[in-house]
């Protein structure tokens, strides 16, 4: 039972990375858009594009929270004893990113303007970051077990956790760019597809190119997971790399669609092989699942808690999917049909 | 340099402890994060009763209301997902050692409280942005659950709470280690159903309230016209009705705490020793001793009266006396929970002959009423909802003092070793001022602006409306 729900917490890890980080990498990308002018198409563009449902995601956050703290108790003490400040820096990030973001279009002037999508894009970069540099000391066994304190700077600011928190980054990026390229093209903006695709790309590349040294890195600081990784997991870092070169050669082609599907599925994979590689640690090499694990009534109660999850929310985001789907809902930068008079409601 | 050479030290000697900056900062958060759940959880259903009325009567002023009012819902929706979401983060911040101890029991309600706030999230989502894309009547059910995904949401959060007061549905062995739950005897714990029923109707209360004031407010400015009218009608009626309901429901629970946590009751009635014959007393305080109570106005026997009408005035209340000193409220912190029960209490009676001003008019007069006067008080009656219903939170929390598990977990031996938390706390604190500061000039910059559109355009994002240069429908308004 333990096992299951360590799976369905990883899966929520990759559907966070992968939802999430797409918002987070459009920040990065409205940071980088350069001054007013300069930036003006992208940063329209990315508004446009993650406008319905930016606060849904970090319920994925929070849902990885909840089976944590219910699941692994012990785990999550050991977690938040040592990380607090990349977890305290996340949470102020959150929450500027999120008022940013919905205050911004709400406030006139441009200085507000500016200061709310400036606090929008930093926190952007900084809140990916930290949650890569937490699973990078977490891999390279920087959290002790047992209800004991690591190092508070050390245990996030190592080099393992340097490297996986800007391969944060790069990946969010990444996949906000494929994203984008998917919108600007819905919207018909041959200029902002050729700009998203090229950085796209280049992130791509970047992404591989940091995936690669922090594999180096974890050969020798975090032995275990390295040994995952090229063995037990090698099956899904192949296909991570299957996935990352095939949505480049689409992009290259300039097949958006598939692009973006690949894209998904290589982060995806990515997360899943460093879960299937610290298998069957939580902690590596001081706590595993099953020693962690809660009572059984409790792992009973988050399966009813998952299973009712999917039976209610289901429907839910399919409806709102099917709704975004048939362009109902005003998405994808695509000219709002729903925007004509209203009629007689009633009628 | 005085100045450093002074603040230097203080701040030195307070960052050696971190439990009061971490209880300050869970405190203040849960205190800004309060404000929002009326309005998330019943908003939706004021905001739903308004677009009946459109749909069934064809009433284009109930429509305007609905629409505008979902735009005001989402953003105090969005605001309070956000400070939802920093709360979440505060239990591991600053309480890791409870949640490492007593996650697998006190976590479950959590993971059914996701539920329903994925739902709420959702709907809220499709609602907002389904006016003109869905048909109306479709679209007005999407709105339904909402209403009823706020509701349990926020019964699930209260489960949580109202374990520790009564926790239950585990077992520990001989270590003091959870090795057993029972997840429906911590969902379901003895404390739960009252408190759910008293912070549920809490909510629909101080979300009736705090929208009709802002309609009240605008009719003393002079916008007398019916669609004013109606966005006050609404919200007030639905928490005129629910403050005898309140009164009931919180009588009730009273007494629970009365018969359960007889150390929290004493410090709610200020009663230092046990005995029969105790007065109720308005206002007053523990002396230094903590030994008698000071000032006031004692209503003799009231107390023993109330707490069991059926032994009137020879009912024994326990007294403070009764535990160690070391395992209940101190003295200031009885002092804080007797005032803030006489404020939750003094407030919610006059919240209550407001609403049978209101409806002794809608009886007599077949009308609201109609006097400047009136318009004055309803204003106030937000704020006033808002000031009880965080008096009766303190209540609840600090008569639960020492303990943060009633019984089992001190709050002491709970909080976070990190000596860092003022910092935190300071920039939680800036960080919330800014947002609260932010989310009403937000609020008012859309209703001024839909006021100078006088329309409704609903393809904008995130959720404000925008300026006029970017809309090109403008719907016309009768």
């Amino acid at each position: 039972m333990s096992t299951l729900i360590a799976v369905v917490l990883l899966l929520a890890v990759a559907a966070y990375a992968v939802f999430g980080g797409a918002d987070f990498g459009a920040g990065f990308w409205d940071l980088t858009a350069g001054g007013p002018d300069k930036g003006e198409a992208p940063r329209q563009l990315i508004e446009r594009s993650i406008g319905p449902v930016w606060e849904g995601n970090h319920v994925w956050l929070i849902f990885i929270f909840v089976v944590t703290w219910t699941a692994f108790p012990e785990a999550y003490e050991s977690i938040w004893l040592t990380m607090f400040v990349p977890l305290t820096l996340a949470a102020l990030g959150i929450v500027f990113r999120g008022a940013s973001f919905a205050f911004r279009k709400s406030v006139v002037t441009l200085r507000f303007r500016r200061i709310y999508g400036g606090g929008f894009a930093i926190s952007s970069v900084i809140v990916p970051f930290c949650f890569g540099a937490i699973v990078g000391g977490i891999a390279s066994g920087q959290v002790p077990a047992g209800g004991e304190a690591g190092d508070p700077v050390d245990s996030w600011l190592n080099l393992t956790s340097v490297v996986t928190g800007v391969l944060a980054i790069a990946v969010a990026a990444y996949l906000a760019a494929v994203y984008l390229v998917w919108n600007a093209r819905g919207a018909g903006d041959t200029t902002m597809v050729e700009y998203f695709r090229r950085r796209a790309l280049a992130t791509a590349v970047a992404t591989g190119v940091i995936s690669v040294v922090g594999l180096i890195v974890m050969h020798s600081k975090a032995p275990h997971v390295f040994d995952g990784l090229t063995s037990r997991a090698l099956p899904f870092v192949v296909l991570s790399v299957l996935c990352g070169v095939g949505a480049l050669v689409l992009l290259a082609r300039d097949a958006a669609r598939g692009a973006r599907v690949l894209a998904v599925l290589a982060v995806a994979s990515i997360i899943v092989a460093w879960g299937v590689a610290q298998w069957p640690y939580l902690l590596p090499e001081s706590l595993t699942v099953d020693d962690a694990a809660a009572p059984a009534g409790t792992l009973n109660a988050l399966v009813v808690a998952v299973v009712l999850a999917v039976l209610i929310v289901g429907p839910g985001f399919v409806l709102l999917y099917t709704l975004a789907q048939r362009q109902l809902l005003p998405e994808e930068g695509v000219e709002d049909v729903g925007d004509r008079p209203l009629e007689n409601p009633a009628g | 340099m005085g100045v450093s050479g002074a603040v230097g030290p203080l701040l030195a000697v307070a960052a050696a402890d971190p439990v009061p900056w971490a209880r300050s900062q869970m405190a203040f958060t849960l205190a800004f994060h309060i404000i929002l759940v009326p309005l998330g959880v019943s908003w939706a259903f004021m905001t739903l009763i308004a677009n009946y009325r459109a749909l069934k009567h064809d009433d284009h002023d109930a429509l305007l209301l609905a629409q505008r009012w979902s735009k005001y819902m989402a953003v105090t929706f969005a605001v309070g997902a956000v400070t939802g979401t920093v709360l979440s983060f505060e239990f591991g911040l600053l309480w890791p050692r409870f949640m490492g101890r007593w996650g697998e029991a006190f976590g479950v309600p959590f993971a059914f409280e996701g539920i329903f706030f994925f739902t709420e999230a959702i709907f809220v989502a499709v609602y907002l942005f389904g006016w003109r894309r869905l048909r109306p009547w479709a679209h007005f059910w999407t709105g339904v659950p909402i209403a009823v995904a706020g509701v349990f949401g926020a019964i699930s959060v209260v489960a949580a709470n109202a374990w520790m007061n009564a926790p239950s549905g585990f077992t520990l062995d001989s270590q003091g280690n959870v090795v057993d739950v029972d997840p429906w005897g911590v969902i379901f714990n003895k404390a739960m159903p009252l408190q759910a029923a008293h912070m549920v109707v809490a909510a629909y209360l101080v979300g009736g309230f705090l929208i009709a004031s802002v309609y009240a407010a605008g009719m003393l400015r002079g916008r007398t016209d019916r669609y004013h009218r109606l966005g006050f009608i609404i919200p007030f009626t639905v928490a005129a009705i629910m403050t005898p309901v309140q009164m009931a429901v919180g009588d009730t629970l009273a007494r629970w705490v009365y018969n359960e946590q007889p150390t929290k009751f004493a410090a709610i009635e200020l009663v230092p020793k046990t005995s029969s014959d105790v007065p109720e007393t308005l206002l007053g305080h523990l002396n230094s001793d903590g030994t008698a109570v000071v000032g006031g106005i004692p209503i003799p026997g009231l107390a023993s009266w109330l707490s069991d009408p059926s032994t009137g005035k020879s009912t024994v209340v326990q007294g403070l006396d009764a535990v160690p000193a070391d395992d209940r409220p101190t003295d200031s912190e009885a002092n804080v929970v007797h005032l803030a029960w006489d404020v939750m209490v003094g407030l919610g009676t006059l919240l209550f002959l407001i609403a049978v001003w209101y409806a002794a008019s809608w009886i007599f007069r077949r009308r609201m009423p109609a006097s400047r006067w009136f318009l004055r008080v309803a204003a106030c009656c937000g704020v006033l909802a808002v000031v009880t219903m965080e008096a009766g939170w303190v209540v609840t929390e600090v008569g639960r003092q020492p303990w943060i598990v009633y019984n089992h977990m001190r709050v002491e031996d709970a909080a976070t070793g990190n000596s860092g938390v003022w910092i935190t706390f300071v920039a939680v604190f800036v960080l919330y001022a800014a947002l609260g500061v932010t989310t009403i000039v937000v609020l008012r910059g859309m209703s001024k602006r839909f006021r100078r559109r006088g329309g409704f355009v609903d393809h904008d994002v995130p959720y404000g409306p925008s300026d006029d240069s970017q809309t090109s429908t403008v719907e016309p308004v009768s």
